[in-house]
């Protein structure tokens, strides 16, 4: 009887759990894909205005009313409650880490829960993460548009009137504004930069001097004839990246270029995908060409395509390679290890006196449709732009300019190569020659487009037309253009 | 009954984790879905576009080079491996060589990977050994130069996959009849008359396994490529994997991304089903 018992319970059991079993199966597979998500992110849901006060400060704060107002004419803030901010950093950059702790040091309320990853990594998770039950208030963001158009993001419009951001020096907003039609550069506002970067030339001294280089290049043909000098006496004149890991560091240099031979405004619109943007014209085929001659003559490392970001910057470092391409993200980590032997440049005009240009990108950070501390993140944003402690912060250890009011000076930094690069940055907003980097455009071209094309360049297998065409196919194939 | 109900645990994980991503794959490659937002039905849109992209035709093709060097390379030198230890498999020296040819399949694919990048860079350990050798005119970047990079993405392949084929392949032949090779040796036959009469019959059954096993590593290799070469240098090592990879995460196009990888396994069910029939015709 018991045994009978058993049986039939056990029959039941597997009945209810195989017919469980097959409902989640089926249930799965009928409903569209997307069709959960959609509850999570609703892109036509209405926008949840900041509340002047936070809630929480509204239900607890029963003392006095003048304090509440108070609170109140300041904006969004992180209140006085315990605030714990869900935030993902990407691996390997400090700033973001140190600007967190001084934060909670200046208000204790706010603690963090910080996850970290490697960018790559982050590209590919933002838009579950950003889309799941725990969305972050505070997420680096590799890229935008697809994350906008699917409603993933906060628009940041109103924090901007209350914070007065749009009182700002406009270009650092720029780049994180979506328009409706998907374009960047212009529309809402949907993400902030922490800072701003830079890019250039940086120059081992020693090895410059050796080469006859007393002072920058005023000219590409003063930085060619500098490179002929460096090959011939031996020396590896362009230390550089390429490899599939980091992606074609060789865009670097090839986007220096088309900035030196002809106007920035078609690369920006290139890469803020106004419709009809081409890459493939005139001044950066000329362009292309130049660097297809550099790699011809040996400037490059022969291994070039074998080379990750952080092997070619360590093998800078050690004294192999009179000049990199990079930016300024590398301050610190340079000044570290060659102190007064590095030096930066912005990349020259091609006549002397010409229009200065260089890529600057801000370091750019996003907050969820749904994060729950929303108010606090862009009271953060507004604290690392305009706060005296943490815009030295940002300068010391990120590098780059922190942007932020007009009005407010730049902390002059401790390494002497981060006051280097920001005197040049200086210079090139006052040329207005800000570039976004052309690796951007879109979330894949870079991988499906520059890298690959720039490494068959190095290889013999494709010239300098060829490599435009190529890349403006995969580009407007990726748009669905 | 009871013994239904012992297996339903394991059936409702194998419907969760392996039945259910299986059908929601295919059910994705009939969408235009951009991983967040609603998917849309577009049939057999996503296929069309699988058989006719010349881009997606590159990496079917490399797949099948791998299969030289995941398959058809570790299996002839499993066999040769295995019957040189089988014969001193009674003597120390004979455990510790299967345990040093077994141990790369210890190792995580993706610390193999990052060992031999560096092994293998322009400043690496095997430079420097042909430097040494006097062989310094042949080094190069083995992963980064267009016409090694595939070759050495295939030779870590055949490090990781040489023990597995060996250990499994010595396993049949521990199983042969001894008095098979008694009689063979007495009729005059040496190591190559063996090993061609009485080992390959043998162990016909073992071969089978690792070919498909070594088959199944080449045509869906992912681990291997994506940490020693990421696809490049341009796509001369870009595998179906890697190319289902950027499509679904970096290009956003689950649906196609999906409708390849359904492709993917119908293609590696072509190439493995005739080896089974092969290996199993008359094994009963």
């Amino acid at each position: 009887m018991p045994r009978g018992n058993g049986r039939l319970e056990w029959r039941g059991a597997f009945r209810r759990w195989g017919a469980l079993a097959l409902v989640a199966v089926l249930a799965a597979a009928c409903a569209g894909p997307g069709a959960q998500s959609t509850t999570t992110a609703e892109p036509d849901e209405p926008e949840e205005t900041p509340t002047t006060v936070s809630d929480a400060t509204e239900t607890t704060s029963q003392d006095s009313s003048s304090s509440t107002t108070e609170v109140l004419a300041e904006g969004p803030s992180c209140g006085t409650d315990e605030v714990v901010l869900n935030a993902y950093f990407e691996t390997g950059f400090d700033l973001p880490f140190e600007l967190a702790e001084e934060f909670s040091n200046q208000f204790p309320n706010v603690t963090w829960d910080i996850k970290q990853d490697q960018f790559t990594n982050l590209m590919n998770a933002t838009p579950r993460l950003l889309s799941g039950d725990n969305p972050p208030d505070l997420i680096r963001l590799p890229s935008m548009v697809s994350l906008v158009h699917d409603g993933l993001l906060k628009n940041l419009d109103d924090y901007a009137t209350a914070f007065g951001w749009d009182e700002w020096p406009q270009s650092q907003l720029l780049q994180n504004r979506v328009a409706e039609d998907g374009t960047r550069g212009s529309g809402s506002l949907y993400a902030m930069g922490l800072n701003h970067s830079l890019t250039g030339v940086f120059y081992n001294k020693e090895l410059a001097a050796q080469v006859g280089m007393t002072e920058p290049p005023a000219t590409v043909e003063e930085f060619d004839a500098l490179l002929a000098a460096a090959k011939e006496q031996g020396l590896q004149p362009i230390m550089a990246w390429n490899a599939t890991a980091s992606g074609g560091g060789l865009a670097f240099p090839l986007q220096h270029l088309m900035a030196a031979y002809g106007p920035i405004e078609p690369i920006n619109e290139w890469i803020f995908q106004k419709p009809g943007a081409n890459i493939n014209t005139e001044s950066n085929l000329a362009a292309a060409e130049h660097l297809q001659r550099w790699i011809e003559a040996g400037y490059f490392p022969e291994d070039v395509n074998a080379i990750e970001y952080t092997d070619a910057n360590a093998r800078f470092r050690a004294g192999e390679g009179v000049f990199i391409f990079n930016g300024d993200w590398e301050n610190a980590v340079y000044d570290s290890e060659m102190g007064d032997n590095v030096g930066f440049f912005l990349f020259p005009p091609l006549e002397e006196g010409g229009q200065v240009a260089a890529m600057s990108a801000p370091l750019t950070f996003g907050i969820a449709t749904n994060a729950p501390n929303a108010d606090c993140a862009a009271f953060f944003f507004n604290w690392v732009a305009t706060n005296e402690v943490a815009r030295q912060i940002n300068v010391d250890v990120g590098g780059s300019n922190p942007g932020g009011p007009a009005d407010l000076p730049i902390p002059p930094a401790a390494a002497p190569i981060t006051n280097e690069t920001l005197a040049a940055g200086a210079e090139v907003a006052k040329a207005n020659g800000q570039m976004d980097f052309i690796a951007n455009a879109t979330g894949a071209i870079f991988a499906e487009g520059w890298t690959p094309e720039l490494q068959e360049m190095v290889g013999g297998l494709q010239d300098a037309a060829g490599l435009l065409e190529a890349v403006q196919a995969e580009y407007e194939n990726q748009l669905g253009r | 009954m009871a013994g239904w109900a012992f297996v339903v645990p394991a059936l409702v994980m194998y419907g969760l984790f392996v039945l259910q991503p299986l059908f929601l794959t295919i059910q994705y490659s009939f969408y235009d879905w951009d991983g967040v937002g609603p998917g849309e039905w577009v049939g057999l849109d996503n296929y069309v576009r699988v058989f006719t992209d010349p881009d997606l035709l590159g990496p079917i093709f490399n797949s099948f080079r791998l299969l030289i060097f995941f398959s058809v390379i570790p299996v002839t030198l499993g066999v040769v491996t295995a019957s040189l230890i089988h014969r001193i498999a009674s003597t120390r020296f004979g455990s510790v060589a299967t345990t040093v040819i077994f141990l790369p399949q210890v190792i995580p694919l993706v610390a193999s990977g990052i060992i031999w990048g560096w092994l293998l860079a322009r400043p690496g350990v095997v430079n420097q050994i042909l430097e040494t050798i006097g062989l310094g005119g042949i080094a190069r970047a083995w992963l980064g130069d267009f016409g090694t990079a595939l070759p050495a993405v295939g030779m870590i392949g055949i490090w990781v996959l040489l023990g597995f084929c060996t250990v499994l392949l010595q396993t049949g032949m521990a199983k042969i009849n001894p008095e098979l090779y008694e009689a063979a040796r007495l009729d005059g036959a040496g190591w190559w008359a063996e090993l061609r009469a009485v080992t390959l019959p043998g162990i016909k059954y073992e071969i089978g396994v690792c070919l498909t096993v070594t088959a199944i590593a080449a045509l869906a290799a992912f681990d291997i490529v994506y940490v020693s070469t990421g696809g490049g240098p341009g796509r001369s090592t870009q595998v179906p994997g890697i190319k289902i990879y950027i499509e679904a995460f970096l290009q956003r196009r689950v649906g196609l991304a999906s409708a390849l990888a359904v492709a993917l396994v119908v293609l590696v069910l072509a190439v493995i089903l005739p080896v089974q029939r092969l290996t199993r015709e008359d094994q009963t």
